[in-house]
């Protein structure tokens, strides 16, 4: 029977909950792993049964959660995350060198076609890679052995890569995020990078036009057109048509372009959504009114999504990893909020439902449509 | 034989249940009680010191015979109760919140 498997990650553990095509009625599973920070779950495209899982703890650091089974049952692989040769330093946030420190995987991204190959965004930043299903990770060090490595810094929440796009349509295109370094492309298949930030304007940093150093907060793109990619930046949602080379500006009439997570429709390339938070400072919705907002013009021109969500009082905020889109025929739209809320609107954002409320502070969110 | 006891949160991870017990040569150090415990539970490398320097974990701490050993070299002796079975080496986490 066909339906969704929402793979919620947690300050305090991971949760899974499934539905059927009409995504009405939930069934909630978790906690997985309780008392963890499970910063990302995700599924394999190519054996949606296989899952991965990064589990964390300030006490006990990094592990890695592999599933065979679709989340009924977990098996700790490995969890070495050493970087490439010498690390070197990377600005601290005081503008000092500082050495490149491995503390958590934020990311985890499966290949679309093979179940054992998963790439995982690191703090402090980097890429690696497992092509045995996690029985050992290594890192792509032409992204950290970039020329501007000692230029990145730390954003408030860590130096971390946390978005990995892979193109399903060019052989070996590679799209990460950093915050706060900017966004890298690769054509190799992640042995060489370059930075594409071109259009980028953060008036945070000495040189607002600078090639790196910039906050982006979270990349996206529709499979079928893999050369637009969509950003919300710290300030600014941003459009790339040329595969990252340029960047301009389509915040149009959101009111606030600051934010954490964007995702496209799954039919509709040019449909976008975006959470506008507050400000840098003030990390939750305008006027308590949390409000999803919908560009079907692929940005510019917002409405807002309320039907179902809290218009008064709302003080949560919505991170980065924290909304994805289903596949089915009606496209299903999903968020989790640092209060505990996981929302699902089934018919593209016109309604929303809560599936949970009370849960840890949702990190992340991802959805596996099944067949 | 050394007894050693976990963390409840590692004990779940290592799919144990109470106290673990090693026969261990002299010399008894913390450095061998780790060895000992991640050759028995490799998925345990990393969480109580880091995999490349080999530095406790700043949140681990590693008390017996009510001391606190977290800051005694890892090729220190263990005390003589640790070494004969009387006490445990206890792994613990630091009260950090959270």
């Amino acid at each position: 029977m066909a339906g969704v498997r929402v793979l919620v990650g947690t300050r305090k553990g991971a949760f899974i909950l499934t539905a059927d095509a009409e995504r009405r009625e939930w069934k909630v599973d978790g906690p997985h792993f309780p008392g963890w920070e499970i910063y990302h779950v995700a599924g394999s495209p190519a054996d949606p049964n296989r899952l991965y899982a990064s589990q964390s703890s300030g006490w006990f650091g990094q592990l890695i959660q592999r599933s065979d089974d679709g989340g009924a049952t977990w098996q700790p692989v490995d969890n070495t995350f050493t970087y490439d040769g010498v690390p070197g330093t990377h600005q601290w946030y005081d503008g000092t060198p500082h050495p490149w420190e491995f503390k958590r995987v934020w990311h985890l991204e499966p290949s679309r076609t093979d179940p054992d190959t998963v790439y995982a965004g690191v703090e402090d930043a980097a890429l690696f890679r497992t092509v045995d299903g996690g029985k050992s990770w290594h890192e792509l060090s032409g992204l950290r052995g970039h020329g501007s490595g000692p230029q990145w810094q730390p954003g408030a929440g860590g130096m971390c890569l946390h978005t990995i796009l892979l193109d399903p349509v060019h052989p070996g295109r590679i799209y990460i995020a950093i915050s706060a370094a900017g966004t890298f492309r690769s054509d190799d298949g992640g042995v060489s990078w370059k930075p594409i930030n071109k259009g980028l304007r953060s008036g945070e940093i000495p040189s607002a036009e600078a090639e790196v150093g910039h906050c982006v907060h979270r990349i996206a793109m529709h499979p079928s057109a893999p050369d637009v990619l969509y950003m919300q930046k710290h300030w600014d949602i941003m459009r790339s048509d040329d595969a990252g080379a340029s960047w301009h500006e389509v915040s149009g009439n959101l009111p606030s372009d600051f934010g954490f997570p964007i995702a496209v429709h799954a039919h509709e390339p040019e449909t976008i959504y975006v959470v506008p938070i507050k400000s840098d400072a003030e990390h939750y919705p305008p006027e308590g009114k949390l409000r999803v907002y919908r560009s079907r013009t692929g940005g510019n021109e917002w409405e807002a999504l309320t039907e179902g969500l809290p218009q008064e009082d709302c003080y949560v905020n919505v991170l980065r990893d924290a909304m994805a889109v289903d596949t089915m025929d009606s496209c299903g739209i999903y968020f989790g909020t640092t209060g505990g809320q996981v929302y699902c609107s089934p018919d593209a954002g016109d309604h929303w439902q809560a599936i949970v409320r009370d849960l840890p502070a949702v990190l992340s969110v991802e959805v596996q449509t099944l067949s | 034989m050394i007894r050693v006891v976990l963390p409840a949160p590692l004990r779940a991870i290592a799919r144990v249940e109470g106290e673990l017990a090693f026969d261990l040569a002299d010399p008894v150090t913390q450095r061998a009680v780790l060895d000992a415990v991640e050759a028995r539970f490799p998925v345990l490398r990393g969480t109580l010191r880091d995999q490349v320097t080999q530095r406790r974990r700043a949140f681990v701490r590693f008390h017996a015979c009510a001391q606190d050993l977290s800051h005694e070299p890892p090729d220190a002796l263990l005390p003589d109760p640790v070494v004969r079975g009387e006490e445990p080496f206890l792994i613990v986490g630091a009260m950090a919140g959270g």
